[in-house]
């Protein structure tokens, strides 16, 4: 049975979730299926309704309308079970400042319920991994920020979760501990592990994610794989056209009858799906303000988000 | 309404695994204090009072300032301490990620500062015998009547540390609730002392039935009227335990 195999792949179902505030709508009407072993981006601007979102589907909050089932069962009536196979890694830092870092993992592990010897060793297991071995005995104060962001990433996997949900992992990171943690999770994602990535970064996004859901005021816009939202909203590559200002009009109308997607930004005209080099040659009168370059998920963003600010 | 489960033992556990860390810093406050005001109280002022039965004045203050310090206790670690936990360590979002829900969280907490009250209860009232100012047996009842204290002032506590917006708002709480009950509740005086409108409000504040409890218990002497302050001990304690599940569920979870 195909379709039998297919829903034992789902290991996130959403289903018409919503999410109100008194005058706001914080998450409307979304419908998400996260497949086991994905990892699976949540982009959107400030306020799109990532983190509500993630409240939800973490057992932290509760949806005011639609279902949640994680690991085929339902969260209303799952929370602990569902809780337990999850890793959480918040942006906020919410370590334990009263306990040093061993402290910290071994006192996690107990709420999971995990027996000493065994939190011990999965401690010092986590600890080897995102190097911090030596700081077993430091408290969470004399860490540098990169250190903390890792130990709390660690603090994640302590319980062997099935899912492992990551805010913003890699916010504030020098570039040194940003491949790390990218190195890390995919790692860890070729051991299985679902990855839910609420994030900002598009590189990270980019580089890590098989799929990618975009919000925006509280719906889901757009799911797909970067590659496949960046083929289809704009091809391989986009042109840039550095334009004058007087030569705008003439610039527009003669894309427009070639019948190219156009959209200006700024100085600049983005053109889009772009078949031949001939189709756009000609339109401006020096070669320097015409440039092509590999289109990115950042564009797709912005045409499906916006370009202002959104709060 | 939901209940807690025997997960809250791991907050607990969490909350006294730092205590014992820094348990120095705690000293001063709860065990040093109590015995300075006791002293201080007992002999200083003692000299100047005479009991009608011709107890002695600091034998008379041993079991208020054992209640009232097992209070002050409870009420510190569920307000400020409580609040600092919530609000700026944010251990409480890391725990309730974790299968411990709301509930066990608040429960740990609300147990913990019960905990604190007993410790502190029994430190003064080890500290009194050994300056041979208990004398019944019952007084081994106190550790578990200071426990009892702990969870009804712990669940107060919760309860307004649940609504706040600031942790100055416990300034309010401290002056207009906590201190007034030192007072008011029959730790220096008995109340027959005051105005009889301030002795009828003295009944009901929490503090009272705590210090009548273990003032029988020191001094040995029970009776069937007892059973009152004991009773309402118990129904605040629940009450407003039941309550601060609510109020917290809804401050963390929305």
């Amino acid at each position: 049975m195909p379709d039998e195999a297919w829903c034992q792949m789902v290991i996130i179902k959403i289903n018409s979730l919503t999410k109100k505030f008194k005058d706001l709508v914080a998450v409307d009407d979304v419908n998400l299926e996260i497949e086991e072993g994905e990892c699976f981006g949540l982009l959107g601007p400030n306020g799109a309704g990532k983190t509500s979102l993630i409240r939800m589907i973490t057992a932290v909050s509760p949806p005011t309308s639609g279902d949640i089932w994680v690991l085929g069962g339902d969260l209303r009536t799952h929370s602990r079970q569902v809780k337990a196979a999850l890793g959480v890694v918040p942006q906020m830092d919410n370590l334990d400042p009263d306990l040093t870092v061993l402290q910290n993992l071994m006192t996690f592990a107990r709420y999971f319920n995990i027996p000493k010897e065994e939190a011990r060793r999965r401690s010092m297991e986590v600890l080897t991994l995102f190097q911090l071995e030596d700081r077993c005995d430091s408290q969470i104060r004399e860490l540098s920020g990169g250190m903390r962001r890792r130990l709390l990433i660690a603090r994640g996997l302590i319980n062997m979760p099935k899912i492992v949900v990551l805010d913003e992992p890699t916010i504030g990171l020098d570039p040194q501990a940003k491949y790390l943690v990218w190195h890390k999770l995919t790692e860890l994602k070729s051991q299985g592990v679902t990855q839910l990535l609420p994030t900002q970064n598009m590189e990270e996004a980019s580089t890590l994610c098989d799929r990618v859901a975009i919000m925006h005021q509280g719906k889901v816009l757009t799911v797909d794989a970067p590659k496949k939202l960046i083929s289809s909203y704009f091809g391989d590559e986009i042109w840039e056209i550095e334009v004058m200002a007087e030569e705008r009009d003439k610039v527009v109308n003669a894309l427009e009858s070639r019948g190219l997607e156009y959209e200006s930004v700024g100085a600049k005209i983005h053109v889009f799906h772009v078949e031949t080099d001939e189709s756009i040659t000609g339109l401006v009168g020096s070669v320097e303000a015409l440039r092509r370059r590999p289109a990115t998920l950042e564009d797709v963003f912005f045409k499906l988000t916006g370009r202002s600010l959104t709060e | 309404m939901r209940l807690f489960s025997w997960r809250f033992i791991r907050m607990w556990q969490r909350n006294g695994d730092v205590f014992f860390r820094l348990w120095h810093a705690e000293v001063p406050g709860f065990v040093a204090e109590p015995v300075l005001v006791l002293l201080a109280m007992g002999l200083g002022l003692g000299a100047y009072v005479g009991l009608v039965d011709g107890q002695k004045y600091i034998e008379f203050i041993v079991p208020g300032i054992i209640a009232a310090y097992a209070m002050f206790s409870a009420s510190f670690e569920c307000t400020y301490g409580t609040f600092f936990r919530m609000e700026y360590q944010r251990t409480f979002d890391a725990i309730i990620a974790t299968p411990l829900n709301v509930e066990d969280v608040i429960a740990g907490e609300i147990f913990w500062g019960a905990t604190r009250s007993l410790m502190t209860g029994t430190m003064i009232l080890v500290v009194a015998a050994a300056f041979q100012l208990v004398h019944s047996p019952w007084a081994l009842l106190i550790p578990p009547v200071c426990f009892l204290e702990g969870i009804m002032f712990a669940s107060i506590a919760v309860v307004f540390t649940s609504v706040v917006p600031s942790i100055y708002s416990f300034n309010y709480y401290f002056t207009l609730f906590v201190t007034p009950m030192f007072f008011f509740s029959g730790v220096f005086f008995p109340l027959s002392s005051f105005p009889s409108i301030v002795e009828t409000i003295s009944w009901v504040v929490p503090l009272t039935p705590a210090v009548r409890l273990t003032r029988a218990l020191v001094g040995g002497e029970l009776h069937i009227g007892l059973l009152w302050a004991l009773v309402l001990i118990l129904v605040l304690g629940a009450v407003f335990f039941r309550i601060a599940l609510v109020t917290m569920r809804r401050r963390l979870t929305t």
